[in-house]
């Protein structure tokens, strides 16, 4: 829970800065991309499911990439499939995540030393926020995936942090009085 | 009465001539035989409409490389006749090739059994064994741009495939 959602629960009027309104309506709605590529999609399909309720975080799986902003990469990345999942990746919306679920998206997994075919790690075709490790990870692995991204989300900044430490590096406190 | 491997093996050679047999394995469990790959699709064709033996069902067609100092690839085929309940395992010997320009070239058998179209289209996929008379010999299941053929045991996979490094 932000402090964001605690203010709900007192009064009219809610005081926030504009980047953690921001941050807290991306993060309060990640909508990944329904789509899997092996067994790990079978343990994503139960997350999905009702028992497991990720509808409480706001999670919503939708059918286009158009829609989406989370892409979870749940399975064996074969090099046939690479191009389609640069291609899925490329039609999503900015801004967007990616989760890469299991070993095999990890770093290629069981295939790493004898898999002509498997790309080793998602990483090398789309940028990857997050990590799931688990072969296939449980339900509430890729849950726990999915509250680190938020986390991730939680602390982004619409300036860039680099740009941020380069002014404070420039302007000193006595500059600016000055 | 229910055939034995040496009654079909000796149906096969009054219908062809000795010639056909290359040689037979019968010390394993299932007893295979050899034949020259010029006559493959016509033993097949024989061995199918037949009325001892009616091999109907082609249970599985599978290569095997023997590596480059045998130099030979086999192409093995698992017959099974649905009503006598027959099974037969033929095989066909060939040199293998460089894997690139140089393939091995048999006979496709895709008329006598239609169920051969993707088991050969497989064997090509990862052997590099060219099928003459396929309808649609295309790799099945890497991609058409793939280079070299997997299971061949001198295969080394490429460095990157469109961009993105093969190797871990």
């Amino acid at each position: 829970m932000s402090l964001l959602d605690h203010k709900f629960g007192q009064g009219g009027i809610v005081v926030s800065q504009l980047e953690d309104v921001l941050n807290w309506a991306r993060l309060s709605s990640l909508f990944p991309m329904s789509f899997g590529l092996a067994c790990c999609a079978i343990e994503m399909m139960q997350t999905f499911t009702s028992g497991y309720d990720l509808d409480r975080f706001g999670i919503i799986p939708r059918p286009s990439p158009r829609q989406s902003d989370v892409m979870i990469v749940a399975g064996t990345v074969t090099f046939k499939m690479a191009d389609r999942i640069r291609r899925l990746y490329e039609q999503m919306p900015e801004p967007r995540y990616v989760i890469s679920m299991g070993s095999c998206s990890n770093c290629g997994g069981p295939y790493w030393e004898h898999g002509y075919h498997v790309v080793k790690g998602v990483d090398r075709i789309v940028p990857v926020d997050i990590y799931v490790p688990g072969c296939p990870p449980r339900p509430e692995a890729l849950i726990g995936g999915f509250l680190k991204l938020q986390e991730k989300i939680r602390k982004e900044t619409l300036v860039a942090p680099k740009a941020v430490e380069r002014f404070l590096a420039n302007h000193t406190a006595e500059q600016t009085i000055a | 009465m229910s055939y034995t491997f040496q009654d079909i093996k000796e149906a096969i050679q009054t219908q062809f001539g000795t010639q056909v047999v290359v040689s037979e394995n019968t010390a394993l469990q299932q007893p295979q035989l050899v034949l020259s790959k010029e006559s493959i699709k016509n033993v097949c064709l024989f061995l199918r409409d037949d009325n001892r033996f009616f091999f109907d069902q082609l249970s599985c067609l599978s290569a095997l490389d023997n590596g480059p100092v045998k130099n030979t690839i086999e192409i093995i085929y698992h017959l099974y006749s649905i009503p006598f309940n027959l099974f037969f395992i033929l095989k066909v010997e060939v040199e293998r090739g460089d894997g690139k320009e140089d393939l091995p070239e048999v006979p496709s058998i895709v008329d006598v059994w239609r169920t051969a179209d993707w088991h050969e289209r497989e064997a090509f996929d990862m052997y590099g064994i060219k099928f003459s008379g396929h309808p649609d010999l295309r790799r099945i299941l890497l991609p058409a741009d793939w280079e070299g053929y997997p299971l061949r045991k001198d295969y080394t996979e490429q460095e990157y495939y469109h961009g993105i490094k093969v190797a871990y």
